[in-house]
């Protein structure tokens, strides 16, 4: 995206799929992240607490989303970036990222976009939904 | 169950600093290849002082540095095994690149109640400033307590 060519309200400017989410992947980072809480890492954990098996961590999720727009998007360009953890993202999914201008406007003296932003498992279920205020 | 009087609730400050070897292991773990994260070259080039973090960075710092990650939980008497991670936010005024000393401070400004008390929504807001004592970014969280005895 440049400030000479928008594109316009409707564009589909993301659009990023990433490998399946194994056990190892939710280990790592686990370490990486800093977040170890057991429930995306001890089965039995997970058990204990009401689920069949771990989970990914929400912000592994986000963390993937947020790859997919600065893929197209300079770091310092990013405003604001918002996520709600919407489902339980299952081991093995294979995450779908996407991102649409929904709006184009000015603010604090500069002109931005809105992006809608979605992550989905390969069925199509929408985990994360969001949006991405940045600088054009 | 967390009532309104945990509003304003804060706990000590959490100081990190931004490690090279760190984000590598965390851009490993993402698959990330783009090159202005990784390459303090190709940063510099794009006008950086330093590689830059990920968007959601922010978040792992406080949870790697903080004393006891889950200290908030702790002090509200929260079970880890009731939590789910609701929403996320983060609204960046400055960049944040490799080698940056930051301060992160959360205070709780939301408790709802949902459900008819089944679940209760926190909000923890993050205040983040940096050496310069920038204010670099706010990072807010909304926390889900699940609360069975609570629910009819």
């Amino acid at each position: 995206m440049t400030t000479d060519t928008p594109a316009p309200v409707g564009s589909t400017v993301v659009d990023k799929r990433f490998p399946p989410i194994t056990r190892t992947t939710l280990a790592l980072y686990a370490g990486a992240s800093g977040d170890l809480n057991p429930m995306h890492i001890d089965i039995d954990f997970a058990r204990k607490s009401g689920f069949s098996d771990v989970f990914a961590h929400g912000m592994l999720v986000m963390a993937m989303l947020g790859q997919a727009v600065t893929d197209v998007v300079r770091p310092d360009r990013l405003r604001a970036f918002s996520t709600r953890f919407v489902a339980i993202t299952e081991l093995g999914a294979t995450i779908r990222c996407e991102g649409t201008i929904a709006e184009l406007f000015e603010a604090e003296g500069e002109k931005r976009a809105r992006l809608a932003l979605t992550a989905r498992n390969e069925a199509g279920e929408v985990k994360l939904s969001g949006e991405a205020i940045v600088a054009i | 169950m967390v009532d309104s009087s945990a509003i304003g609730r804060s706990l000590a400050p959490t100081h990190a600093r931004v490690e090279a070897g760190r984000l590598r292991y965390f851009f490993n773990t993402l698959g990330e290849s783009n090159p202005v994260f990784r390459d303090p070259v190709a940063a510099n080039a794009a006008g950086f002082a330093a590689t830059p973090i990920p968007p959601t960075y922010l978040f792992c710092l406080e949870m790697m540095d903080a004393d006891d990650p889950f200290a908030m939980l702790e002090a509200l008497d929260i079970d880890l095994r009731r939590i789910l991670h609701g929403e996320q936010k983060f609204v960046y005024h400055a960049p944040v690149v490799v080698g940056d000393e930051l301060t992160l401070q959360s205070t709780v400004t939301g408790v709802t109640q949902k459900k008819g008390g089944a679940m209760t929504l926190i909000d923890v807001t993050t205040r983040i400033t940096n050496q310069r004592a920038e204010h670099v970014a706010d990072a807010i969280r909304v926390v889900v307590v699940r609360n069975p005895e609570a629910a009819s």
